[in-house]
């Protein structure tokens, strides 16, 4: 039956201890720089960084915008075209003992070493960036679906077969909605990486994004603005896990008994 | 390895059939046979002189588990067998929502399964096992995670929708009360490999009622089972 609701005075300290800790940190940061007299350009201290933040901030929003869209699409690509490689390579034992260990060869492989070579086919634009966000993104994503796939609970197939549902029928009504939290933890993987591989393709060449922004202040000089684009590239990172978190949550007494 | 040999048995049609037997005696085998969901390495299950080799259309199969679609509504669940033979009708519903109905789940028709206790759960694999009218009920001892007050209610149940439906029952169990109780005649195996030990007919009329588990007679059937499962010396 219903869970009971979390206790208030729990909500709180799950609120108060993390802040808490953040504090402490950026008390550490600061004593460090005060007591080792640290310049400004090697490590700024914490209210610099603040005023760099507030200063930026339409230039960290629309640079975020752009690094957030190559995450998002780049994303979207991974889960789109990896959920169908996921159904075809658990379903056929021919093509799964055919593309199985190529998949994890390209996974061996570490994605920044074939940037540059994205970039000589896919130009400096958007493509290449999505692409490598793509490459990153996909595996957790075909992985998890794969394992969610060959993972319902036997008593289901059970009740398929006794109601004698088609292959096609067990598929769409019980093995593909069954998978479903598979897909979500795999998403969950994938969004992050997909903000890595983003920021690895500003890296190696792009004239906008937070990526590009870090490298632009780095250049400068100007460390406290490299640092508020680290915030934002946080801050970016966290809501969109917190955005796939949420589906996971919303969805989760749905599958409670599918989950082991 | 042989889970189950020399049964040889034949089902009456509108029978309620109790298997008793300890684990791993292969009532479950046997059970899983008949409703074609695993093929014999030997011997055939022939129902109206037609050799089972799968699910039939007629069948209705209750779970050890409730085994409901959890991302699916109670009413969807018990609408499941429809969906997938194509008979998603008006008519359908309205029976799916009867039957939610009569076995007093009216109110939680758009209810999720993790919103409800076992109890009510298994009620809702019940209708599901019911929807499409099936002659043969098929039941892998579905009452075994429940409470005692909560069995004895799904057996009043049971008892009540066989005497509506007028369906065939075979029905797995551990339990010497429950198969007593429910049966027109218990077949209760011995362990490996399973072989039956005994055939009780129990001779009490129905309806029953929860008063006749203390009568003599009962008592007397139960020792007889007890003695076939070889947990009570012959007297």
């Amino acid at each position: 039956m219903a869970r009971p609701m979390p206790i208030s005075s729990d909500a709180v300290t799950r609120i108060a201890y993390p802040v808490l800790g953040l504090l402490l940190l950026l008390l550490l940061w600061q004593g460090y720089i005060a007591l080792f007299d640290v310049p400004q350009a090697v490590l700024p201290r914490p209210l610099a960084v603040w005023n760099a933040t507030v200063n930026n901030l339409p230039l960290l929003i629309s640079e975020g915008r752009v690094t957030l869209l190559e995450s998002v699409y780049g994303f979207l690509l991974a889960f789109f075209l990896g959920i169908p490689i996921a159904v075809a390579i658990s379903s056929s034992r021919t093509l799964n003992l055919m593309f199985y260990p190529l998949l994890i060869a390209t996974q061996a492989l570490p994605k920044v070493a074939l940037a540059p070579l994205i970039l000589v086919w896919l130009g400096t634009g958007i493509e290449s960036k999505l692409a490598i966000a793509w490459l990153v993104a996909f595996f957790p994503i075909v992985v998890d679906t794969a394992t969610g796939l060959r993972s319902t609970p036997t008593e289901m197939l059970d009740l398929a077969a006794s109601v004698r549902a088609s292959g096609w029928q067990t598929f769409w009504k019980i093995r593909f909605p069954a998978a479903l939290p598979f897909v979500i933890t795999g998403s969950k993987v994938a969004i992050t990486l997909a903000v890595i591989g983003a920021v690895i393709g500003e890296f190696i060449s792009s004239n906008e994004g937070l990526g590009n922004l870090l490298l632009v202040a780095n250049s400068q000089v100007n460390t406290p603005l490299a640092f508020a684009a680290l915030l934002a590239l946080a801050v970016l990172g966290m809501a969109l896990y917190a955005a796939v978190a949420f589906i996971d949550i919303a969805l989760k007494p749905w599958f409670s008994e599918v989950r082991h | 390895m042989v889970a189950l040999s020399e049964v040889d048995y034949e089902l009456r049609k509108g029978e309620l059939v109790a298997l008793l037997g300890p684990s791993g005696c292969g009532k479950t085998t046997l059970l899983r046979m008949v409703a074609g969901l695993t093929r014999p390495s030997g011997g055939s299950v022939i129902i109206r002189g037609r050799e089972v080799t799968e699910p039939q259309d007629d069948f209705g199969f209750v779970f050890q588990s409730p085994n409901l679609l959890p991302w699916r509504t109670v009413l969807s669940n018990v609408l499941f067998p429809m969906e997938i033979k194509g008979r998603l009708d008006a008519a359908a519903k309205a029976r799916a929502v009867e039957l939610l109905e009569h076995v007093g789940l009216g109110k939680f028709l758009k209810s999720r399964p993790h919103e409800l206790s076992g109890g009510m759960k298994q009620r809702v694999a019940l209708c599901r096992a019911l929807i499409h009218s099936p002659s043969l009920i098929l039941m892998d001892e579905p009452f075994g995670a429940l409470d005692e007050l909560t069995r004895m209610e799904m057996h009043e149940l049971l008892l009540d929708i066989r005497r509506l439906t007028g369906a065939t029952v075979m029905f797995v169990t551990h339990s010497i009360s429950e198969a007593v109780y429910l049966a027109d005649e218990v077949l209760v195996f011995s362990a490996r490999p399973g072989r039956v030990s005994d055939r009780i007919r129990i001779d009490l009329p129905y309806p029953r009622e929860a008063a006749l588990r203390y009568t003599a007679a009962f008592r007397e059937y139960e020792r007889r089972a007890g003695a076939g499962l070889g947990v009570l010396h012959h007297a």
